[in-house]
């Protein structure tokens, strides 16, 4: 069986592909089926060797598949556990004919059946012949039949590409202009050159259905969702609740009859998604469209209900009727429709706080990387648990003008600030044409707020709590503090008590170890057996802190168990494996707060508390958890706080006598300038405690320094800023290392392909290491243990190191999982996790000898297609989404997989350059020039770059002839843009221009000069070799 | 208002109370529909029953003229997590509060209702006692006032049902004799839609008067109560047996089992909401279903053989027994609420009557 996965983390395409991914090769080795799975992405569970018999770690492509087809020769092909990637893979493996080439049958859901669910003009006329409503649209190429089609429909109208996923490229057009251009973006971005137009229903209510449908015909519907913002808004970036809250019987069987008439005549044999429309002042609806797949809503779907759907799914694909699967939750068959006796609420997490330039305007296109649910008995308990889940600050001032039309990612704040400036329901109703019930709910939430304001009686209190406000919020109305307010509550008798998700509302006694809190008498989360540890979860997927954390905390619920103990885990994303039921001997599906927390451990009374692995997220509970007498696991808070606290940390080095860039700390604008004439600029400016270089900047003079202090101290409030030098042109690297507090087991080091001051996260890493001496190697090491030893590490410590003219200088030890865990551990073989986990429970580290004959090189994806407006030169302030990996004998053919995987391909069509450098990197030309040559590349550029070379040919500036350089771009006469950005800069640079007008053509865009020499290389070996594919224990052999 | 629902082994829960101020007896049930209380509170096979709906949050899209499915609320009381102040729906007409008010139903909110699910599942259901109160109200006595309940020691169909015959579809092709035990209305709607005109019939017709009717079928309806106490329905069935084609639903499929030698037990909690898993062995076909019954025939009778069972716990759903042209599900086809998978068994009722 051959399972595809989805690749790198992408906006509109992110965890919940490994969580049903992993869930169908579980399903079918259950079935007795061996499992071949390719992903190119590391930091997935899927793509663990327990969970397949043959893993590949190779770039989804066409031509790669095929090579693994040729040597594995599967009988059959899962083509829907993995998004929209994996679907359009398959279709096209199904279109070139490779698949009846050798004889693959399509498991599920046949390829026929997905074309029809895909393709917008031939499922516009299935509803038509089975009579389900659609809206009136029309499938066009081009402006002008599009043009004539709205003439007669009328604006407002939606645009969007047929087969992308997220909704890329599309949007709503208020008159010709901005139709003309969403059309152009849509056919251009869809892989068909298909885009639809539809009269925009905006406004009306949309809610959607989960249906599993089996080969005879029998379906259920798993779950319906509302979304809360009306239509306009992609699902996906709505909040969302389930089960739907305002439709009656009549109008929920209405809607329920027309996703099984659809599913069946569709022809679904597995999981789908059905969209509706319906405007609720008439009750007319119609279908908006179909995933013929498991996708996030069918995640969310799962951990909303307990109900498995990508399990149940792959059985279906095997042929198996509903009724002959096992419901594993309460023993009875899966052919039921789970009832719910909670409501849940989904809020999309978006990342505006990396990315200041973009609109933060929301509509049909994704813009959030990751999702929260909060579980509650009362729709204001679980969107006030969503919202704390979040993790973000909330403005204190806010206009609510500036985000209720068109909606922004603040609207829900927004909402909540208006009620409390004295707007009624019908006022905003009107404003958002939000149903008046759910804006109901926000007025009571705001009348609470003003109750508690009165006083904290016992009544007011468990009324707040029933509400889900959070210790924190009650305690900010009524002038106490957080834990005050707990201890009064206590007093009171008023604790969270624990009720269990068993997707059927409590009729059978259910085997889920699955709870949330609320606020009433009976607690189910009773006494269990042996000794348990807590694993704090990582949260929302958001840039910085993504998969790699639930990829670590589900090894560690894995490993506890290994280990003999009960794990216990609490988190609240409801994409990923560390919140499937089964991880875990319990699951807490809770916000990721002290209080939360807390409240759980006073639950179960463990042994102790794992935050060492979901990242900044859990970690920064430590200290508090640790006051009030939690038993933190690993590393000591101490330990934690001396490698995080900058000031602490720099004094430390100085005694182990391990070399640091120059620095100095800063508590106010004067220290600042003299720190920074001090050292002598460029210099690395921070705030101190840190995740992911948010706030993180290299300035390069006083005025920079000036703009930056009054950002970023905004930003720590009374903590301090750090100033570093900048070391140029040198190399960065890092090394992950586990240590059970004697002895320490070291990754190896980490090489970064682009110079120091690139983030980690968005650098291009490849181990082992090309440029380092031995000795430079000797001398990390010996560091990495000194330091470990210093602070006392047990569990995992990440240390980033720059070496420059044989000097190992330290830039930052992150005593927790980072980023390259799942890399690291699949690329040398060794479960870093898993060993760190079983540090922290006090086992010795094994002795363990790390294979590696190859090279595994880590790249990287980034989210400027989805969030027009951003600048893609990268800095220290991280912004990648998801990463990939690349693993070949020669370093050049991981480094050239990695980056096809990350979808830089080079090798469409005929080759032509374009180059623009900035002033410094000139010279890098003639170097540069004869390699592109080589390798049969056209030269364009900028007359400043390419002035020198022969034949190459210089092209116009924006505005002063044609054709400019985005013109050459946007025609397509180029298929890789090197252009390194001037320092500074801002949006009306060319160079901005050059780079945004790349991304919208999918055009390879690089913005370092070494990525760009490495890349070349790497084109020069394949142009020699066959890119070819193993499985990764063969790469290991 | 107070209000406190007391539960014979003792359990007592204070409340917020809603509806009519009062007190009523009953043995206390769950439904676990999340969608469709209106056509809970008003199908008459709740007479004698407090009904706890399992879905937290009840009320939010108000009550309306048309899904009522009789003319009044049958439950005694009525048990929900949260009601919602305020409703949203455009055929909303009124609140729940206000219409257990007109009917003269006391509710409870704010209790922690699955704690009440749990007792029920694990102990049976259980009489209850439901009192809401502007002023004090006396525990001890309400718990006092459950000593001598029985619920299967009533005819709640003789008060479910109608007392004069009243028809439907007036001049419609096909005539059906509807034996009104406490019949939902999406029954008669279904039979109506397919043709039907539909004569409601007391419950305790005589066969002489369902002959005289010279129906083409007869149907045997859902109702409440214990179906082996109504042993003169049982007679009267027994009697229009292979007379012309019978479906019986419910309480209907209950009365065939004990008419023709069969037997019913008490289920310990029931099946009640929307989510029933049924396959139809006939089709080897699942159907999601709605199911309201305490008791489920355990023994099916001589001459008839099984068609339905129920995929959670193996019970019989539906019966057959072709000679006669009798056939019976223990579900409800006609939905109201809930799912429309079954409508195809009425149109092989009327297929029947052909």
């Amino acid at each position: 069986m051959l399972v595809i996965g989805s690749g790198p983390i992408v906006i509109g395409q992110s965890a919940e592909f490994d969580y049903s991914g992993a869930q169908a090769c579980r399903a079918l080795r259950e079935e007795g089926k061996e499992v071949v799975l390719v992903n190119s992405n590391p930091a997935t569970i899927q793509t663990d060797y327990e969970m397949a018999d043959r893993v590949y770690i190779e770039p989804l492509t066409c031509e790669v598949l095929e090579k693994i087809i040729e040597r594995e020769e599967p009988d059959a092909l899962l083509a829907t556990v993995g998004g929209q990637t994996g679907l359009n893979l398959s279709m096209e493996l199904c279109k070139k004919g490779i698949l009846e080439k050798h004889n693959i049958a399509f498991l599920g859901t046949d390829a026929k059946s997905i074309e029809m669910a895909e393709s917008r003009e031939e499922f516009n006329m299935l509803m038509e012949k089975i009579g389900i409503p659609i809206m009136p649209g029309k499938v066009v190429k081009e402006f002008e039949s599009a043009k004539g089609f709205v003439e007669s429909i009328g604006y407002p109208v939606i645009i969007r590409p047929s087969f992308t996923l997220g909704g890329t490229g599309g949007g709503t057009a208020f008159n010709e202009k901005e139709l003309g251009e969403f059309v152009e973006s849509a056919t251009r971005l869809s892989a068909t050159g298909e885009a639809l137009v539809e009269k925009s229903a905006l406004g009306w209510g949309e809610f959607e259905y989960e249906v599993v449908r089996d080969a005879d015909g029998n379906a259920v519907i798993i779950c319906n969702m509302e979304n809360i913002d009306p239509m306009g808004v992609h699902t996906g970036e709505s909040i969302v609740v389930a089960p739907s809250q305002t439709l009656s019987d009549v109008d929920h069987q209405v809607l329920r009859n027309a996703a099984l008439k659809i599913v069946h005549a569709v022809g679904i044999e597995g999981g789908c998604n059905v969209q509706f429309s319906m405007n609720q002042e008439t009750g007319e609806f119609f279908v908006i469209e179909i995933n013929p797949r498991l996708s996030r809503s069918s995640a969310l779907a799962s951990k909303a209900t307990g109900y498995p759907i990508a399990r149940v799914a792959t059985k279906i694909a095997l042929g198996k009727r509903l009724h002959e699967i096992k419901n594993a939750i309460t023993g009875t068959s899966a052919a039921f429709e789970p009832a719910l006796d909670y409501v849940i609420t989904k809020i999309p997490r978006w990342p505006f706080d990396k990315f200041p330039q973009t609109s933060r305007v929301i509509g049909t296109q994704m813009k959030s990387t990751g999702e929260v649910m909060g579980i509650g008995r009362t729709f204001p308990e679980s969107l006030n648990k969503a919202i704390r889940s979040l993790e973000i600050k909330i403005p204190k001032e806010i206009e609510p003008g500036e985000h209720l039309y068109p909606p922004t990612d603040l609207r829900l704040f927004a909402l909540l600030e208006a009620f409390r400036r004295g707007s009624s329901v019908a006022e905003l109703h009107e404003k958002t044409k939000i149903n008046e019930w759910f804006l109901n709910r926000m007025g009571e939430m705001v009348e609470l707020e003003g109750k508690i304001k009165e006083g904290l009686g016992k009544k007011v209190l468990l009324e707040a709590k029933r509400a889900g406000f959070s210790d924190e919020q009650i305690g900010a109305l009524s002038g106490k503090s957080e834990l005050e307010v707990r201890k009064l509550r206590k007093g009171f008798g008023i604790v969270a008590k624990y009720k269990t998700v068993d997707s059927c509302a409590g009729e059978f006694e259910a085997i889920t170890p699955y709870y949330y809190s609320t606020y009433e008498d009976e607690n189910e989360a009773g006494e269990m057996e042996g000794k348990k540890i807590i694993v704090i979860g990582s949260g929302p997927i958001r840039i910085g802190q993504g998969i790699e954390f639930d990829y670590c905390c589900s090894h560690a619920a894995f490993a506890i168990r290994e280990m003999g103990y009960k794990s216990i885990m609490i988190n609240n994303n409801p994409e990923t494996v560390s919140t499937d039921f089964d991880s875990s001997d319990r699951l807490y599906f809770e916000p990721l707060t002290f209080e939360d927390v807390m409240n759980i451990v006073e639950n179960e009374n463990p042994e102790g508390v794992i935050v060492q692995l979901g990242g900044q997220t859990s970690i920064k509970l430590a200290g508090k958890l640790a006051e009030a007498g939690v038993r933190i696991l690993g590393t000591s808070v101490d330990g934690i706080d001396l490698a995080e606290d900058r000031e602490r940390f720099s004094k430390l080095m100085d005694k182990l006598g391990i070399p640091q860039p120059e620095n100095g700390i800063a508590l106010n604008d004067v220290e600042a300038f003299h720190v920074a004439s001090r050292i002598g600029y460029p210099v690395v400016v921070r705030p101190s405690y840190v995740i992911a270089g948010r706030g993180m900047e290299i300035v390069r003079d006083d005025v920079e320094l000036r703009k930056y202090i009054d950002e970023a101290v905004e930003l720590s409030g009374e903590k301090p800023v750090l100033i570093d030098r900048y070391l140029d042109n040198a190399i960065e690297c890092e090394v992950d290392a586990v240590s059970d507090g004697k002895k320490i087991f070291i990754s190896g080091v980490m090489e970064h392909i682009e110079p120091a001051g690139v983030h980690s996260g968005d650098a291009n890493i490849v181990i082992p290491s090309l440029r380092l001496s031995d000795e430079e190697e000797g001398t990390i090491i010996e560091y990495t243990k000194k330091i470990a030893k210093a602070l006392g590490i047990v569990g995992l410590i990440n240390i980033q190191y720059v070496v420059k003219k044989g000097t190992v200088y330290i830039l930052e030890a992150n005593p927790r999982a980072s980023r390259t865990v799942p890399f690291v551990s699949k690329a040398i073989g060794v479960p870093l996790a898993k060993l760190a986990v079983k540090a922290m429970v006090g086992e010795t580290l094994p002795e363990i000898k790390p294979v590696q004959n190859h090279y595994a090189v880590k790249s990287i994806v980034f989210p400027f297609l989805k969030l027009i407006g951003t600048d893609i030169k990268l800095g220290p302030e991280m912004r990648s989404t998801g990463e990939t990996m690349g693993i070949g004998k020669s370093f050049e053919m991981a480094y050239y997989k990695a980056l096809l995987a990350a979808g830089i391909d080079v090798d469409k069509g005929k080759r032509a350059a374009f180059l623009s450098f900035r002033d410094d990197d000139h010279p890098y030309v003639h170097e540069l020039a004869p390699v592109l040559k080589k390798l049969g590349f056209k030269i364009y550029g900028t007359l400043g770059t390419v002035g020198p070379i022969e034949n190459a040919i210089a092209i116009s500036k924006i505005g002063r002839g044609y054709p400019s350089v985005v013109d050459m771009i946007e025609s397509g006469r180029v298929n890789l843009v090197i252009n390194t950005p001037r320092r500074g800069g801002s949006a009306h640079t060319d160079g901005f221009k050059m780079r945004k007008a790349s991304i919208q053509q999918g055009i390879p865009c690089i913005t370092n000069i070494n990525t760009a020499f490495e890349l070349l290389k790497a084109l020069d070996t394949l142009d020699k070799k066959e890119l070819d594919v193993r499985t990764v224990e063969e790469y290991a052999e | 208002m107070r209000a406190v629902l007391a539960l014979k082994d003792g359990t007592v829960l204070h409340g917020a109370g809603f509806g009519a101020e009062g007190e009523r007896t009953g043995e206390l049930v769950f439904n676990t529909s999340m969608t469709g209380y209106q056509e809970t509170l008003t199908d008459p096979s709740y007479g004698g029953q407090i009904l706890l709906m399992t879905y937290p949050l009840i009320g939010n899209y108000g009550v309306n003229k048309e899904d009522n499915e009789s003319d009044r609320i049958h439950a005694p009381g009525f048990v929900v997590r949260e009601l919602s102040p305020d409703f949203q729906h455009r055929s909303a007409e009124g609140s729940v509060d206000s219409f257990l008010k007109k009917n003269g139903v006391p509710g409870i909110c704010g209790v922690d209702t699955r704690f009440l699910v749990r007792r029920i599942r694990s102990k049976g259901v259980m009489p209850a006692i439901i009192a809401t109160s502007t002023g004090k109200i006396d525990v001890e006595k309400l718990l006092s006032k459950l000593e001598g309940f029985d619920y299967s020691a009533t005819d709640y169909v003789a008060e479910a049902g109608v007392n004069e015959p009243k028809i439907f579809g007036n001049g419609n092709p096909k005539k059906v004799a509807l034996l009104d035990f406490g019949v939902k209305m999406g029954i008669v709607r279904e039979l109506v839609k397919r043709g039907c005109e539909v004569h409601v019939l007391p419950a305790y017709s005589s066969t002489e008067d369902v002959k005289a009717l010279e129906p083409d079928g007869i149907m045997l309806s859902n109702g409440p109560g214990d179906p082996a106490v109504v042993t003169g329905i049982h007679k009267t069935v027994k009697e229009l047996a292979g007379f012309k084609p019978m479906f019986g639903v419910c309480l209907g499929h209950q009365v065939l089992a004990h008419a023709f030698g069969g037997n019913t037990f008490k289920l310990k909690f029931g099946h009640r909401g929307s989510n029933h898993p049924v396959l139809d062995l006939e089709r080897n076909r699942v159907a999601i279903t709605t199911q309201n019954h305490g008791f489920a025939v355990d023994k099916i009778p001589k001459g008839f053989e099984l068609t339905h069972t129920h995929l959670n716990d193996g019970s019989i759903e539906g019966m057959r027994n072709k000679e006669l042209e009798i056939f019976s599900v223990q579900y409800h086809p006609e939905a109201s609420p809930g799912p429309h998978d079954s409508g195809y068994l009425f149109d092989e009722f009327v297929g029947l009557m052909e």
